[in-house]
């Protein structure tokens, strides 16, 4: 079989051209190597980067962003954002503090600073 | 009147990258003024990732790459006036400010015009209908979501396809939110391509070109909009005319320069980038007065708004350190398919300069060919050019020794 994607590293985003035979891909059209890898995880196995905010328990005035460490599986997006969604956090926090430690195979880190 | 060398007017990506490039230049005394109460601008708002692949080699969100700019303004302990509106600014470099101590007023040797852009407003687009409550231009909906933790609707239509209203897309979903639609007036989207891919298809969001919302309809609270596909003058069409319900419509149809500043100074604008004429060093008409990022021309990429804020804040540096030799000068034009060519003005000093432009509509098998009268100076072949993305075209100064006046760069299908 072959998929036509968009690589979505850069904002190049290269057309690949993906021939797929199982578990073997091949992957052409990507302008560098992080093309030919994410082709091929895009048709075995997809993952995002996910973003998102948190509450700040004690700061009712703003909110915490984050993100996942790795990309976590695209099927588990949606379940993430309603853990996320359920869970607040303390200030301060600061950029780079692990929040969740051990979710869908990541952890989530905060991408911002609370004092 | 406080004095300082070097006044840099906004503390976002441009400003700060502004300000430690002038700095690293060996200018000490550097002061950003920045509106806000921490720097950053916009990308604190922007929690999505995708920053800093070029310029720092990994991917960031926002506020990371935010912080990383933060922390060198911190590390050079380069002063910063938060808080604090710029009112005036004026050609003889004076800038009066004001925060909650009073009006502050500092005589600059040098100034950076950092301030960015702002979103086109709903009274811009003369949308007709009524005028309820429900209706945000989506940077206003993302500083809402992303800083201040609230959620602004529940089934939402997005009017435009650039980058902030796919990213916005994708944030109403994840957030819980249904987004009914995103329209787009052009045949095209103006977003990059990997945007619609990972915010609109990754989420089934159906994106419809060449169509716009006609009439916006609800009282207290926004219960719907009519969309419309549009004929080739972007007038709807009646026969297309559709009711979409939704309690939520984000408007991203543009960014605009904010150069009031600029204007009032005296500074030559540019009518189509919305931003000042400027030399490959960022110099406006005034000398000694510099501009960069989203308040000279409106990037795609931060990682090409701190490029070109590092080139303004040395050049500003090196205006302070000592006069430049005289050199001639030429100009640059738009040509065939071409919107605008930015630096208008080219000095013939350096190694090479690098032409930064638009193309007009999107286009495969295109080739970008910069001429001095008939002659042509360099050839640039494209797989695809779009107007969504800003081009970049890099010529030695050794080509441009005996050009004409003028360069004019067109597009040619080849």
């Amino acid at each position: 079989m072959t998929r036509t994607l968009t690589c979505i590293i850069c904002p190049r985003g290269c057309t690949l051209q993906a021939e797929i035979n199982g578990d073997s891909v091949s992957v052409s059209g990507n302008a560098c190597k992080r093309g030919e890898e994410y082709g091929r995880s895009e048709c075995l196995h997809p993952v995002r980067t996910v973003t998102a905010v948190i509450r700040v328990e004690n700061r009712p005035d703003c909110a915490l962003s984050v993100k996942t460490a790795q990309p976590i599986a695209k099927e588990h997006i949606f379940d993430l954002m309603a853990v996320l969604r359920g869970m607040t956090v303390k200030a301060p926090v600061a950029i780079g503090e692990v929040i969740c430690d051990n979710i869908y195979g990541t952890q989530v880190i905060a991408t911002g600073s609370v004092e | 009147m406080k004095n300082h060398d070097i006044v840099i007017i906004g503390g976002g990506p441009a400003g700060m990258a502004a300000a430690v490039a002038a700095f690293d230049s060996g200018v000490r005394d550097v002061v950003i003024i920045d509106r806000e109460d921490n720097l950053g601008g916009v990308l604190k708002q922007c929690i999505h990732n995708g920053f800093g692949l070029h310029k720092l080699g990994k991917e960031l969100t926002g506020p990371e790459y935010a912080h990383v700019y933060a922390q060198q303004v911190r590390e050079r302990g380069i002063k910063v006036y938060s808080g604090t509106t710029v009112t005036r600014i004026t050609s003889d470099k004076i800038v009066t400010a004001t925060n909650t101590d009073g009006i502050l007023k500092i005589q600059a040797k040098a100034v950076v015009l950092a301030m960015g852009c702002r979103e086109r407003s709903r009274g811009a687009l003369n949308i007709s209908g009524t005028r309820p409550a429900g209706v945000y231009s989506a940077g206003t909906a993302q500083k809402l979501i992303n800083c201040d933790g609230y959620m602004v609707g529940k089934r939402v239509v997005i009017l435009g396809s650039g980058d902030i209203g796919l990213i916005m897309a994708r944030r109403m979903t994840l957030q819980g939110a249904k987004v009914e639609a995103v329209c787009e007036i052009l045949p095209y989207s103006g977003g990059l391509t990997r945007n619609i891919v990972q915010c609109l298809e990754d989420y089934g969001i159906p994106l419809h070109l060449s169509t716009t919302v006609a009439e916006i309809h609800g009282s207290e609270r926004l219960e719907g909009v009519t969309v419309a596909q549009v004929d080739q003058n972007r007038a709807p069409i009646e026969s297309t005319r559709r009711y979409i319900p939704c309690d939520t419509l984000l408007l991203s149809c543009g960014l605009i320069p904010e150069n009031e500043l600029t204007l009032n100074a005296g500074i030559e604008l540019d009518k189509v980038t919305g931003g000042a004429v400027v030399d490959q060093f960022r110099q406006t008409s005034i000398d000694g007065i510099f501009a960069c990022g989203n308040v000279l021309q409106v990037h795609d990429l931060v990682d090409h708004v701190s490029d070109e804020a590092e080139c303004a804040g040395a050049s500003a540096a090196k205006y302070v350190l000592g006069n430049p030799s005289e050199c001639g000068r030429i100009t640059t034009c738009a040509g065939e398919g071409v919107r605008y060519v930015l630096p208008q003005r080219v000095l013939l000093s350096g190694e090479q300069v690098s032409l930064y432009l638009r193309v007009r509509e999107p286009q495969t098998g295109v080739k970008l060919v910069v001429k001095s009268g008939e002659r042509i100076i360099k050839t640039f072949p494209r797989l695809k050019a779009a107007p969504g993305e800003m081009e970049k075209l890099d010529i030695p100064m050794s080509l441009l020794s005996d050009a004409d006046k003028t360069l004019t760069v067109s597009m040619e299908v080849q």
